[in-house]
C-alpha cells in the first residue's frame, strides 16, 4: 500500500514537473521575444491574446499542423532519432534536480525532486541520488549526439558544418564547465545536489559563489553554459548568417520544435545547476538574518516559499541569457575554441588548485558551519 | 569555364575539400549574391562569386526612355542610396546640356545626398552587425533610417524610390516643415552614433571578429578598382567629393577619414566617422541654405511652374513639348563620377542629339568592390567571409543592373 502511494506521488511529480518545465519553456520563448523586443525598440508579440500571452500556444499549434517534411537523401532513422534524442535528454536531467526541501500532503512527506525519496523508515530525511551532478553532466554530454546526428543525417552541407561546430564546441566547453564544478564539489564534499544545496544553507553570504570563494568558478560556469546551450555569443552551430540554420536547417514542423524545446530545456538545466551549485538552491538570500521578519504564511504556502526563491534565481539566469543575446555579437569558430581551451580551461584548473589549497589549509569559508 | 555555362559550378580541386554553395538565398549575402566556396573544414580555399540574379536590364531600358524619365530608373540601381544615383545621372546630363544650377538647389541636393549617405551607411552598419550576431544594432540603425526615409517622403512623396532630382534642379520646393525635421535629425543623430559605438567599437568580441580580418593593401585596392570607404580604409586618401568636387561640394567643410589598417575594423571605424562628417555637412547645408529658385533658367529642359503653365501660353507649350516629346540633348558623351556611399559611382551618358540617350552605362562601385572579395577571403574562415561581404557594403541591384 505504501509503495503504491509512493508510486502515485512519483507519477504526479513527474507529470507536474515535466509540464511545468514545458510550459516554462514555451513562456520563456514568449519572454525572450518580449524582452528582446523591448530592448530593440519593438513590441514583440502583441496579437495573440493580451500582451501576446497566447503566442506560445499559437506557435505550438503551428508546429503541430505544419507539414512534416522529409528531405530526399536523408538517413531516415537517424534523422528521426536526432530530435527525439535532443529533447529527451534535455528533459532527463530534470529527474535529479531538487526544487525545494519537501512538502507534506495528507500526512505524506514528499521530496520536491523526482528522484528524491523520503526515508521509508520515517524520520522525514530525504535521500537523492548521490551522483546527481554526474548524472546531469553525463546526460547533457550525450545531448550533443542529437545535434551531431541531426547534422550528419540531414544530407546537407550547412547542417554538417553546424553539427561539427556544435560537437567540437560542446566537447571543449564541457571540460571547462565540468572543472568549474569541481571547486564546488570540494567545498561541499558531495556529488548529491541536495547535499550541495544544504551545505550552502543560510543567507546570501553562505552561498558558494560568495561564501565558498567560487566566484571564478561561477564565471566560468556561466560562460560555458552559454556555449553548452548554443546561445549568443556562442551560437555558432546555428549561426544563421553563416550556416543558414546550422544543424536544424533541414528540419521542419514538430521535429524542429523538438530541437527548439531541447535548447530551452537545456537553458533551464544550466540555470538549475547554477542555482543549485552556486546560488544556494532554494535558500532565501535573507535566511537566518534575525532582523528580517518572516512572513506568517499558511503551512502549505510556506512549503512553496523555497520553490519561489528557486524559480526567482532561475528567472534571473534566463533574463541574463536574453539580455546577453540583445547585446553581444557572435564569436568566430577559432576564437571560441581558443577562448575555451586557452583561457577558461586553465582558469578552471587554477580555481581547483586554489580551492583545494584553501580547503587543505582549513581556511574556513564564510559560510562554513 | 564557369562563366560560359548557365550556372557557375566548381569542382573541388583537392581531396580534403568540399564545395559549399552560399546563396543566392542566404541570410548574409546581402541580396542575391551567390558564392561558390571551396572549403577545407572551415577554411576557404577558393571562392567564385556568381552574379546576375538581379539583372534588370536597366541600362538598356534607359535607351528607350526620355532623358527626364531615366531619373526614375536610376533609383532602382542602388536602392539604398536613390538620391545619389539621381544626382549622378542628373549631373551627367546637365554637363551635356551645360546647365547652370541655382545655388539653393545645389545646397538641397548636397543636404539630401548626405542624408542618403547616412541612410545607406545605417543599413550597412545594421546588416553588418546582424551578420556578426549583434541583433540590436540592426534595429537601432533602422530606427534612425526610418527618420531619414520620412524626410525623403516629405520632399518626394516616396520613401525609397525618391526620383526627387530633375535635370535642371529639383522637382518641387521642399515643404516648410522639412527644414525643422532635418534640423531635429541633425540634433539627434550624433548621440545615436555614440549609441551604436557603445555596443560595438570597444566590444571585445566585435574587435576580435573584425580586426585583422579581410585585409586589403592599397596596391590591391587600386589594381582591383576598389573605391570608397574600402579604399580609404586601406590608406589611399581619395574622395571624389574633395578631389574632383561636383555639385558644390567645394563649398563645404569636411574631413575625409583615412586609415591604414585595411581590415574590416578599419572600414567600420571609417564609415562611422563618415556618418559624423555627413551629419555635419547636412548641418552646414541647412545653415548656409541660400534663397532663390530651385530650377535652372532653361525653359526647354525644365518644366515650368504649375502656376505659369496655367496662365502663360509659352509655358503651356513648353510643358506640353517636354512631357510628350522630351528634350533633345546635344550630341556628345560625358562621364560623371560622384562619391556614393559605396565608392565611385559613375554615369557614362552618350547622346546622339535625340531626346533619348544613345547609351547609359553605370560604373557601379559595388561591382568593382566585389572583385576584391576573393582576395579578402581566401585562406580565411567561413565566418570571415560574412564579415568581408558586410565590410565592402555591396548592393546587388547595382552589381547586376
Amino acid at each position: 500500500m505504501d509503495t503504491l502511494i509512493s508510486l502515485a506521488f512519483l507519477l504526479i511529480k513527474i507529470l507536474v514537473i515535466t509540464h511545468v518545465l514545458l510550459g516554462a519553456v514555451a513562456y520563456t520563448v514568449w519572454l525572450e521575444r518580449k524582452l528582446i523586443g523591448r530592448m530593440q525598440n519593438r513590441w514583440g508579440p502583441t496579437r495573440v491574446g493580451p500582451f501576446g500571452l497566447l503566442q506560445p500556444i499559437a506557435d505550438g499549434i503551428k508546429f503541430i499542423v505544419k507539414e512534416d517534411l522529409l528531405p530526399p537523401g536523408v538517413n531516415k532513422p537517424l534523422f528521426l532519432l536526432a530530435p527525439l534524442l535532443a529533447v529527451a535528454l534535455g528533459l532527463t536531467s530534470l529527474a535529479v534536480i531538487p526544487f525545494g526541501e519537501s512538502i507534506t500532503i495528507a500526512g505524506h512527506t514528499e521530496a520536491l525532486q523526482i528522484s528524491g525519496i523520503t526515508n521509508p523508515h520515517g524520520g522525514g530525511a530525504i535521500f537523492d541520488p548521490n551522483v546527481g551532478l554526474l548524472i546531469i553532466l553525463g546526460v547533457t554530454s550525450i545531448g550533443v549526439y542529437g545535434i551531431a546526428l541531426a547534422g550528419w543525417s540531414s544530407n546537407s552541407k550547412y547542417s554538417l558544418l553546424g553539427s561539427l561546430r556544435a560537437s567540437a564546441q560542446m566537447i571543449s566547453y564541457e571540460l571547462a564547465l565540468g572543472l568549474s564544478l569541481v571547486g564546488v564539489i570540494i567545498m561541499s564534499g558531495s556529488l548529491s545536489l541536495r547535499e550541495i544545496v544544504n551545505a550552502q544553507s543560510g543567507n546570501i553570504l553562505h552561498w558558494n559563489f560568495i561564501g565558498g570563494w567560487q566566484f571564478v568558478a561561477f564565471f566560468i560556469y556561466l560562460i560555458s553554459a552559454f556555449a553548452e546551450t548554443n546561445r549568443i555569443p556562442f551560437d555558432l552551430p546555428e549561426a544563421e548568417t553563416e550556416l543558414v540554420a546550422g544543424y536544424h536547417t533541414e528540419y521542419s514542423a514538430m521535429k524542429f520544435a523538438m530541437f527548439f524545446m531541447a535548447e530551452y530545456a537545456n537553458m533551464f538545466t544550466a540555470a538549475c545547476v547554477a542555482t543549485l551549485l552556486f546560488l544556494g538552491g532554494w535558500h532565501s538570500p535573507f535566511e537566518g538574518i534575525s532582523w528580517i521578519p518572516s512572513l506568517p504564511l499558511p503551512a502549505l504556502l510556506a512549503a512553496f516559499v523555497p520553490v519561489f526563491w528557486f524559480a526567482l534565481k532561475i528567472f534571473f539566469f534566463i533574463f541574463f541569457y536574453i539580455w546577453v543575446r540583445g547585446t553581444l555579437p557572435r564569436f568566430r569558430y577559432d576564437q571560441l575554441m581558443a577562448f575555451g581551451w586557452k583561457f577558461l580551461l586553465p582558469l578552471a584548473i587554477a580555481n581547483i588548485i586554489v580551492t583545494s589549497v584553501l580547503v587543505a589549509m582549513n581556511l574556513a569559508p564564510l559560510g562554513s558551519k | 569555364m564557369a562563366h560560359l555555362s548557365n550556372t557557375a559550378s566548381a569542382e573541388f580541386t583537392q581531396d580534403r575539400t568540399m564545395i559549399l554553395n552560399m546563396g543566392p538565398q542566404h541570410p548574409s549575402t546581402h541580396g542575391v549574391l551567390r558564392l561558390l566556396l571551396e572549403i577545407d573544414g572551415e577554411r576557404v580555399v577558393r571562392m567564385v562569386p556568381d552574379i546576375g540574379f538581379l539583372h534588370t536590364g536597366i541600362e538598356k531600358t534607359c535607351e528607350a526612355k526620355f532623358y527626364q524619365q531615366v531619373v526614375t530608373l536610376t533609383d532602382r540601381i542602388d536602392y539604398l542610396c536613390p538620391m545619389t544615383n539621381n544626382l549622378c545621372y542628373v549631373l551627367a546630363v546637365e554637363k551635356l546640356l551645360q546647365l547652370e544650377i541655382p545655388e539653393r538647389a545645389v545646397f538641397i541636393r548636397v543636404m539630401l545626398n548626405e542624408l542618403t549617405r547616412i541612410a545607406s551607411h545605417l543599413v550597412w552598419l545594421g546588416t553588418h552587425a546582424l551578420d556578426m550576431g549583434a541583433m540590436s544594432v540592426f534595429l537601432y540603425c533602422f530606427r534612425e533610417r526610418e527618420d531619414i526615409l520620412r524626410i525623403f517622403e516629405m520632399v518626394s512623396g516616396q520613401r525609397m524610390m525618391t526620383s526627387y532630382f530633375r535635370i535642371g534642379g529639383l522637382s518641387l520646393e521642399p515643404p516648410l516643415d522639412f527644414y525643422g525635421k532635418v534640423r531635429d535629425f541633425v540634433k539627434l543623430f550624433p548621440e545615436r552614433i555614440d549609441e551604436y559605438e557603445n555596443l560595438l567599437t570597444s566590444n571585445r568580441i566585435w574587435v576580435d571578429r573584425t580586426k585583422g580580418v579581410a585585409r586589403l593593401s592599397a596596391e590591391d585596392c587600386i589594381s582591383l578598382g576598389v573605391t570608397g570607404p574600402a579604399l580609404r580604409a586601406s590608406g589611399v586618401d581619395w574622395d571624389l567629393r574633395r578631389d574632383m568636387p561636383y555639385c558644390g561640394y567645394d563649398k563645404f567643410q569636411f574631413k575625409v577619414p583615412v586609415s591604414n589598417d585595411g581590415d574590416v575594423y578599419a572600414r567600420y571605424l571609417l564609415r562611422i566617422q563618415e556618418l559624423r562628417e555627413s551629419i555635419s555637412m547636412v548641418k552646414q547645408a541647412l545653415d548656409g541654405l541660400p534663397d532663390g529658385p530651385i530650377k535652372a533658367e532653361a525653359p526647354k529642359v525644365v518644366l515650368p511652374d504649375r502656376e505659369k503653365m496655367k496662365t502663360q501660353m509659352e509655358a503651356l507649350i513648353y510643358h506640353f513639348k517636354i512631357v510628350t516629346e522630351g528634350f533633345s540633348v546635344p550630341a556628345g558623351e560625358v562621364y560623371q563620377a560622384i562619391e556614393s556611399p559605396r565608392g565611385e559611382m559613375g554615369y557614362y551618358v552618350v547622346s546622339d542629339g535625340t531626346p533619348k540617350p544613345y547609351r547609359v552605362h553605370m560604373r557601379s562601385p559595388s561591382y568593382a568592390n566585389l572583385q576584391a572579395l576573393e582576395k579578402m577571403c581566401v585562406g580565411r574562415l567561413l565566418a570571415d567571409v560574412v564579415a568581408a561581404i558586410g565590410s565592402i557594403d555591396i548592393v546587388l541591384g547595382e552589381i547586376d543592373r
